[in-house]
């Protein structure tokens, strides 16, 4: 018995026999699948597995910076630490995040269609990421990669010992896989709406991640190129970046800086959608300006490349040009701003419920505010002379990486999680495992604010002994987060075997994935193709107590 | 989306090519006169051309729809960005250099 | 409202299923592969960026070795490629009309030109590694030389080599939709493939548009 699209809101559990997850059983029913659903869960799965793993490393590294020696790990050893952490977190874990596992399961339900625009090319990406990442491992497991995550040359191309070639084009197939799902984004996105959904009709989950498969297309083939040229240098001795044949370092900067950049919003992008989406339902009202978060997400996109050369103002870059990228780079703060004040005033008069979803919005509104003010510190030229490479920085981009983007993934899992299993979990230990990382999170990062502006460098394996009390703050912060991600780690898989069945649209959220597909949906999501007739976010009037 | 009623006919395309062939032998023979500094910038300009006409006739781009065009241009804008920005660096190096900066040192 | 989702009487011929109609269809595929080669024109832009750096930097290695290539070669290379793209139109041209023949025999042309290209860049290189001047792998050049003609080289092999492995990607494409031509799959209701292999095809052409004369035609004033 089939969900009638007209019956939204039921309560009681959805009664549909076959959905996404029992169509089909067997591992070449899911190896060779072209539903986006299944393709979404495959995601989650290998995705959780490299967080695990850069998380580790992640451990490695607090446990080292526990004592100012250099005791637990020598320092070649702790240079493959950190690279191996970025490169697993950056290109394995926050890049595909959100768009692979959320944006490619809710999308084209979003937009009222069956499936993706090319659901072939969904899985090759999905296959090129994992061969991407056995590459990483490979190079992690026969040694690892001491270069930072950013591969810098000439050390990268002349002078490394270490694995650079396979982790460089585990890099490639990764961005490249990035690259297919973008694609793919962008075409359902302008041809695949459903009749009556029309732009500004789209949830901002959707404009979310229309901003970030831009980028996807427009930056991340050149991070492809700059890899491929520093990849050549190293294996056939061919000379781009060279100082001994003229070559210059700056210009690997440079080209590896122009998608590095736009990357860090393909890393905060889709958590801001998610974010819409959840504000609007937990405030049971409109998003605020719904056409200016909407555009805002654009301009982050377009603003997002031009200014790649505040990385670069201590790389002998010419100041005047490195004027015009902080300038830039202060004016791309501004429609992040703009999201912030927007969802607070979605916020204020709303009536807001008290439940796990919400508790991830509100560490998401404290952790990204930090973080996005902190980069106001970095944009300011004189004052990045002083913090630039110092721990002010790391502690600046975990806020927004790790405070944004991961606080967003694990809140937008918990929220479509009812959706995508049709499982419910307990709300008390969702509550509880955000508490903890909140808490954890700031102890791990905010101590990092203080060392960095007090002198400590980052990528250092030893230290002054003065800095020891905060490092050991956090370190221990780690240690509460690792339980705050461990906990969901558990229950949620605990739910999908014994968890309660969940209705069709268990937060009575407005949007077509809660009200007219089922709880899980059907392999082709809608019985007939859906008609669109309101506006996104139609709450209703809030009642008065 | 009406590129499939708009196809160019076999004559526009036989005189695209041809239009190539001129161009192609042109820029070979501009670049043994001595033009100086405008040698790059006529060859350059050649080669947009011929560019734009494989872009707008062979790829139909002329024929498709202004989603299309906004695409192929919005490509093309990047690309010059990134260019722009680059060389600004370097054209800029010496502009305004704080006291004690190395690029003074080594001059 | 009518369900088209399970009506298979009326399928059009070669619609995928998660399109509505075959107009749906095609727009989308266009879509896609422009969003493709726009990536692939920030890619070979990465290239490009190199080369206006270095060749501002050192206009003076870069004239030295853009005198050790055959402008002949590049010249005759060139015709052949704008020969193929000429080809290839007339496939999709054909693909239109669902004449199956007819895309047949461009397609095999547009594969032979390709070929030809290929050949031609094979005795390029074979040449320039007999002569010492392949960057890393064989590196002698005769005579004194500016240091940065390593620079000119790197380029001129990546730039040229990456264009070549796009060719041999588009000839491995070409034998793929040649098969399928020939078993009739092709009509004028459904003929995509062809079209948006075409825009892969053009694609390359461009690249070699501009590569010919930033490598090949340099410094010819000075003899």
């Amino acid at each position: 018995m089939a969900i009638a699209e007209h019956d939204v809101n039921a309560s009681g559990y959805a009664a549909s026999e076959t959905n996404y997850l029992n169509n089909g059983y067997g591992l070449k029913s899911w190896l060779l699948t072209k539903d986006h659903k299944r393709i979404a869960v495959l995601y989650m799965i290998s995705i959780s597995i490299f967080f695990a793993l850069g998380g580790v490393f992640a451990g490695l590294i607090r446990l080292e910076l526990l004592t100012p020696q250099g005791d637990f790990a020598h320092s070649d050893t702790y240079n493959k630490l950190f690279t191996m952490h970025g490169v697993i977190m950056v290109f394995f874990f926050l890049v595909p995040s959100i768009p692979a596992t959320l944006g490619n399961f809710l999308l084209p339900i979003m937009v009222g269609a069956k499936d993706l625009a090319f659901p072939r090319i969904n899985l090759l990406s999905w296959y090129v990421y994992v061969a991407g990442g056995i590459l990483g491992s490979v190079a992690i497991l026969s040694g690892g990669v001491d270069t930072g995550w950013t591969f810098y040359t000439p050390y990268s191309s002349t002078y490394s010992n270490s694995n650079v070639l396979l982790a460089g084009f585990g890099a490639f197939l990764a961005g490249f896989s990035s690259i297919l799902t973008g694609l793919n984004f962008i075409v359902t996105i302008h041809t695949m709406r459903a009749p009556g959904m029309t732009w500004f009709r789209l949830p901002l989950f959707i404009w979310a991640h229309y901003a970030t498969s831009l980028i996807m297309i427009l930056g991340t083939p050149v991070i492809a190129i700059t890899l491929v040229l520093m990849m050549l240098e190293r294996a056939f001795g061919f000379g781009f970046f060279d100082p001994r044949l003229g070559g210059d370092p700056v210009l690997f900067q440079h080209l590896f800086g122009f998608y590095s950049h736009p990357a860090v919003y393909i890393m905060i992008l889709p958590s801001m959608g998610v974010m819409s989406e959840m504000i609007a339902c937990i405030s049971r009202k409109r998003i605020f300006g719904y056409e200016f978060v909407a555009f805002s997400s654009v301009a982050i996109a377009i603003l997002g490349f031009l200014v790649w050369g505040h990385h670069m103002f201590l790389s002998s870059q010419s100041t005047y040009v490195g004027m015009v990228f902080s300038v830039i780079t202060f004016l791309v703060a501004v429609p992040s701003a703009i999201k912030i004040f927007n969802w607070a005033a979605t916020m204020y008069k709303g009536s807001i419920v008290h439940n796990t979803p919400m508790f991830y919005v509100m560490s998401y509104f404290g952790l990204f505010l930090i973080g996005g003010l902190t980069g106001l510190f970095l944009s300011n030229m004189g004052l990045d002379i002083h913090l630039h490479d110092t721990y002010f920085v790391v502690a600046h981009f975990h806020y927004i990486m790790v405070g944004g983007q991961v606080v967003g993934y694990m809140g937008g899992m918990h929220f479509w999680w009812p959706k995508i299993t049709g499982k419910t979990y307990p709300d008390i230990l969702g509550k509880v495992s955000a508490v903890l990382i909140f808490l954890g999170f700031n102890l791990t990062f905010f101590p990092q604010f203080v060392l960095g502006y007090m002198g400590m460098p980052r990528r250092y394996h030893s230290y002054p002994d003065e800095f020891q009390v905060l490092n050991v703050a956090s370190t221990f912060g780690a240690s509460v987060l690792a339980i705050g991600y461990l906990m969901p780690a558990i229950y949620l898989t605990w739910s999908i075997f014994k968890g309660p069945k969940a209705s069709q649209n268990p937060w009575g959220a407005k949007g077509l994935e809660w009200e007219v597909a089922a709880s899980p949906p059907t392999t082709f999501n809608f019985e007939s193709t859906p008609v669109v007739t309101e506006e996104a976010y139609q709450y209703g009037p809030i009642e008065e107590h | 989306m009406a590129e499939h009623h708009n196809s160019p006919t076999v004559g526009i395309y036989l005189s695209v090519f041809a239009t190539l062939m001129v161009l192609t032998a042109l820029t070979v023979w501009v670049a043994f006169v001595d033009m100086g500094a405008y040698n790059d910038l006529i060859a350059m300009v050649i080669a947009c051309t011929k560019a734009t006409v494989v872009i707008v006739f062979f790829m139909h781009v002329k024929y498709s729809s202004r989603l299309l065009w906004l695409f192929v241009a919005a490509g093309f804008l990047f690309l010059l960005i990134m260019f722009a920005f680059i060389m600004a660096d370097y054209a800029s190096r010496g502009w305004m250099e704080a006291p004690g900066s190395y690029f003074l040192s080594i001059q | 409202m009518a369900d088209h989702a399970h009506d298979h009487e009326h399928h059009p011929y070669g619609l995928a299923h998660q399109f509505e109609d075959t107009a749906q269809q095609k727009e989308s595929v266009l879509l896609g592969m422009w969003s493709f080669l726009i990536t692939e024109v920030l890619f070979f832009g990465g290239y490009f960026a190199t080369y206006l750096v270095y060749r501002t930097q050192y206009p003076i290695a870069f004239t030295e070795g853009s005198y050790q290539l055959d402008v002949k070669l590049g010249a005759f290379n060139t015709v052949v490629l704008i020969l193929s793209s000429l080809t290839m139109a007339m496939a999709v041209h054909e693909s239109h009309k669902g004449n199956k023949n007819g895309i047949l025999r461009y397609l095999i042309a547009t594969f032979i030109l390709g070929g030809v290209f290929l050949c031609v860049k094979y005795v390029e290189y074979s040449a320039k590694f007999e002569h010492g001047l392949v960057p890393g792998l064989a590196w002698h050049p005769h005579g004194e030389h500016s240091p940065q003609l390593a620079l000119f080289f790197s380029l001129y092999f990546g730039m040229t080599g990456m264009h070549a492995l796009h060719m041999i990607i588009g000839a491995g494409l070409l034998i793929w939709l040649m098969v399928k031509t020939a078993r009739g799959t092709y009509t004028a209701e459904y003929n995509a493939p062809v079209e948006v292999f075409g825009l892969y095809w053009h694609f390359v052409d461009i690249v070699w548009i501009f590569l010919f004369p930033l490598l090949y035609l340099l410094g010819k004033t000075h003899g």
